[in-house]
This record gives C-alpha cells, structure tokens and sequence, in this order.
C-alpha cells in the first residue's frame, strides 16, 4: 500500500499578504506567517475572527497567488488536494452523489462510494438536490466529497460555523471517525478553541492581524481518550501558555 | 439558516390532490381555446360585413390552408423555413454566447467592445441583409448568416449579463477539484448561464422566424417567406393568410413540446414552492 499522504510536510513560509482596495486603502492580513503540519497530521490554524486563516487558505489552495514567500505541499502519494470550504459549495444543480462523483479524478469517477455515505449518514440522501438538504447535511456532503478523492492534504475552512451546537458536535465525531478511517494530512481553520483541542494534533496559534503564529499548542494525547475531564485539564494548560487567547 | 433547524431534510412540498390539479391544469388550455375561438368568431363576423379579396374569412383561409397541405407545397415551404430558422438560431446562440461570456467575464475587453455591440445592436435588419447578398451573394450561408448576424448582439448582451451573475465560489471549487475544461462547462458554466440562455432563445426563436421570412422574400426560392411574396404579387390574401398561420402553429408547438420540455429540465433541481 502508498503511504497515506505524502513523505514531505505540508510548510508555509508566507513574508506577506496585503490586501489594496480600489480606493488605495490597504490591508496586510499576513506577515511572517510560517508553521509546518507534520505527515498525517492534523492541524488547527486557531485565530480570532478577521484574522487572516480563510486568507491563509485561500492561498495555500492556489485561489490567490498575490502574495510573497512561498509554501509547499505534501508530495508524493495522490499529490491531490481536497478542500471544506466555510460555505457547503455544493453545485445547486446536481444531486448529492454528483457532487461527490465529480469532484473525483476520472480513474476514482466509478468508485463504490457506499462505505463513506454509510459514515456520513448520507445514504438515502444520494439522489436529493443540495436545496433539499439542511445546511448540517449539506456540510456532511462537503465532507465525503472531500474525503472520497483520497487527497494528499486536506483544508478546512469553519466547516462548523452557524450550526446549533448539537448538530456541530456530530458532525466533528463524524469527522473523526471518516478521518481515522485514513488519516490524512489537514489543516483545519477555527476561531473556536474547545474545536481544536477535541480535534487536532497540533494547533498553531494565530496573532490578530496582520497575523503572524504566537505559539504552537501540542495536544499528544490520543484523540478516544479526550474526555470531558481531559478536556478542562487540555484548557487549563492552554490557558496557562496562551494567556490572552480566549 | 437558523439555528433550531434540525439536522433532517426539509419538509417535502405538500402534495396536491390529482383532481385538483387536473383542473388547474387545464383551465388555462380552456381559456386560450375559448379565447383563440372568440378571435376566430369576430374575423367571420368581420369578413362577413366587408366582404373582399383583400380580407377573407377564416372559412376560406382553411380551404386553402388544405389544399396547400394536400399538394405537399405547405409542408415543403415550412420545412425550408425551419431548418433556416434552426441554423440561424444554433450559430446566433453559440457565437453570441461565447462572445457575451468573454465580454461579462473581462471588464477591459467590454469596455473596448461594448460600442460595437451599441452599433450592431442599432443596425437595421435589412441592411445587413441587403449587404449579406450583396458581398456573399444570394446564397443559403448569406442568408443564414444574415439572420444570425441580426441576432448576435442581442444574445451578447443577455449572456454579458448573465456572465457577470456567476458566482466565483464555484470556479474556485472546480479549481481546488481540478475539474477538467469540459467539465466546467457542463456543470459549472451552463447551469449558472441556464436562465440567460433561455431568455436569449425565447426572444432569438421570436425574432428569427420573422427575419427569416425577410430574407426569404429578398433573395431565396423556397420557403413561408418566398411563398407570401408569390402569393402577394397574385394578391391572394388567403393564401398569405394560410401560410402564416400554419408557420405560428408551428412555432408555438416547438415552444410547447420543445423549448418548455427543455427549460422544466433544466431546472428540475429548483426547490418547489411549497
Ligand atoms: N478580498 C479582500 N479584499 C480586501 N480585504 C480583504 C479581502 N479578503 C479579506 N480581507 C481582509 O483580510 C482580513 C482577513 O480576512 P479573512 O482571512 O477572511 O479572516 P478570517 O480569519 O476570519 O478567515 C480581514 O480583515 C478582511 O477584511
Ligand atoms: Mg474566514
């Protein structure tokens, strides 16, 4: 079997991003921004709202190429990229499974794709149109389509946001449980701490903007044994390091 | 979306009941027959009052209308006339759709552009007839091409519009998923171009039709547009009658079975009213 991922890590050396707006006014969001996800990682970029993380992941997904410095990909294995943008951005048009089936290269078109939907919950929803979906279930849509091309790295923008708290908590285990099923190098974006600490291996701590990292949180913990005891002791420490992160 | 909604799919729109939506469905159909039959009535009565060449009741329209059917002319002519309508109207809609494209997608190049799209838009339809037989001569592309050439700039400015509604995220997706050209096409470009496309053949099958008839009647020898002109110089109203009248029947019957068919399929994935 390939190794799952890629040999090299995923590492971003970003000396800055500046946004010019029509009328001159200009905004750095970025500026020295450098980390490193390790092979089969999973990461959390943590910062405050307007910070500068959909930015930072709209350039590492080759959306925006005005920038200077430079990043570089895991190689090697798929060498492809999946992405859970912070709107579903489902196409309104084709059903759930075309969704899914089109974002796959054309060797991966015909897969049996019934094990994913099965973990998602989204079974009997293959054929339904996205409107028909509620915005928890069209986020599980986003999920497998991302999952089913096998990527090399995986980026998650919020996949979270404006769900009741209930309906987020399910989708995080569901997460889990499709990421375990083949751990993938991700970089997940969140402005919500309590997020990262349950999910990630590692969360790199943002600055406001222009944004730079402040630190680098390492959760070794085994992911099964972050119950809610280990979770207010994970806080605490957090706290204890990053005392001005809320 | 609110926060209270839970995690299930929608509720499905409420379904109505069969007899109820027969009748609803065939009240409006009553109401174009009862309408289309009063129209009919008031033509008789007219005719009857005024009784002349120049205006003949419906009767005798029909009775030509049928001869013509019986030799075979009426079939032939509004075939001729179709397939001119069919070929104006695909080189019309894939050569103004790619230009409005381009123009709604780079702002410089509309810029650039736009004052020729003014001019064509503005250029009677009869000049670029007359000049399409005069450089090409009278031939079936000239002809084609003139029709089409009329049209061009009014689906340039549809698509222009509906080019500059697309929505990026989309593209972006496609992007991160390397979907490859065709694809993008498929299921990202045309389903968002849908609307516009179907604004620009609705109104691009309207107005062909009646250029083709001009330029039937300027330079070809066959079709509905010939055979009003024939039929105009032996001033047989009826005929001229005749012919137009089977020649929107068949219009209306492709919009029916063709073009609304097309368009509920296109749009299947809209959410109905509930
Ligand atoms: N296209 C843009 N033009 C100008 N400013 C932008 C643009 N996109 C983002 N910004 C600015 O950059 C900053 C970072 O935005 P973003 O990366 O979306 O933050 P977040 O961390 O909440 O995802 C914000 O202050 C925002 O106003
Ligand atoms: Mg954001």
């Amino acid at each position: 079997m390939q190794p799952v991922g890629a040999v090299v890590p995923l590492k971003v050396d970003i000396a800055e991003k500046t946004f010019r707006s029509a009328r001159g006014v200009s905004i750095t969001a970025l500026q020295d921004l450098s980390f490193e996800v390790r092979q089969g990682e999973f990461a959390c970029l943590l910062g405050p709202s307007g910070c500068g993380k959909t930015t930072t992941l709209r350039i590492l997904l080759g959306l925006d190429k005005d920038f200077s410095g430079s990043f570089q990909l895991p190689q090697g294995g798929s060498n492809r990229i999946a992405a859970v943008f912070q709107e579903p951005t489902l196409l309104p048009w084709r059903t759930v499974e075309q969704n899914v089936r089109l974002a796959l290269p054309k060797s991966l078109r015909a897969k049996n794709l019934d094990g994913l939907f099965d973990t998602l919950g989204l079974a009997a929803m293959r054929s339904l149109y996205p409107a028909e979906l509620s915005l928890g279930l069209a986020r599980r849509a986003a999920l497998a389509r991302a999952f089913a091309t096998e990527p090399a790295v995986l980026f998650l923008d919020e996949p979270f946001v404006s769900l009741d708290e209930q309906t987020a908590e399910r989708l995080r285990h569901l997460l889990l449980t499709v990421w375990s099923a083949r751990p993938t190098t991700a970089l997940m974006v969140t402005h919500n701490l309590r997020e990262a600490l349950m999910l990630s291996d590692r969360i790199i701590v943002l600055a406001p903007r222009p944004t730079h990292v402040l630190g680098v949180f390492d959760v070794r913990l085994p992911r099964q044994h972050r119950n809610s005891q280990v979770m207010s002791d994970l806080l605490r420490s957090f706290h204890h390091r990053f005392p001005d992160v809320t | 979306m609110t926060a209270s909604e839970t995690d299930g799919t929608r509720d499905a729109p409420p379904s109505m009941s069969g007899r109820r939506s027969l009748a609803t469905a065939l009240a409006p159909a009553l109401t174009v027959a009862v309408s289309l039959l009063g129209l009919c009535l008031l033509w008789n009565l007219a005719a009857g009052v005024w009784p002349s060449r120049a205006f003949p009741g419906p009767g005798q329209v029909w009775q030509v209308l049928l001869r013509e059917a019986a030799s075979g002319d009426l079939l032939y002519h509004l075939g001729v006339t179709l397939g001119r309508v069919a070929a104006a109207y695909i080189v019309a809609m894939i050569i103004g759709s790619v230009i409005g494209v381009l123009l709604g997608s780079y702002r410089r190049v509309d810029r650039f552009f736009n004052p020729w799209v003014i001019l064509f838009l503005n250029i009677p339809a009869l000049v670029v007839i007359v000049l399409g037989y005069i450089w090409f001569g009278l031939n079936e592309a000239a002809a084609i091409g003139a029709v089409a050439v009329n049209k061009i700039p009014n689906v340039v400015v549809t698509m222009r519009e509906g080019a500059r509604t697309l929505d990026p995220s989309y593209a972006e997706m496609a992007t991160v998923y390397r979907f490859g050209r065709l694809d993008r096409i498929r299921h990202i470009l045309l389903p968002q171009l849908q609307p516009h496309l179907a604004a620009a053949s609705r109104s691009g099958i309207a107005l062909i039709w009646k250029i083709v008839l001009v330029v039937e009647l300027l330079g070809r020898s066959n079709g509905v547009g010939f055979q009003i002109h024939l039929y105009f110089q032996l001033f047989d109203v009826a005929a001229i009658l005749a012919y137009t009248l089977a020649f929107v029947a068949v219009m209306l019957v492709i919009e029916l079975l063709l073009v609304q068919p097309v368009e509920r399929h296109a749009t299947r994935w809209r959410r109905r009213p509930a």
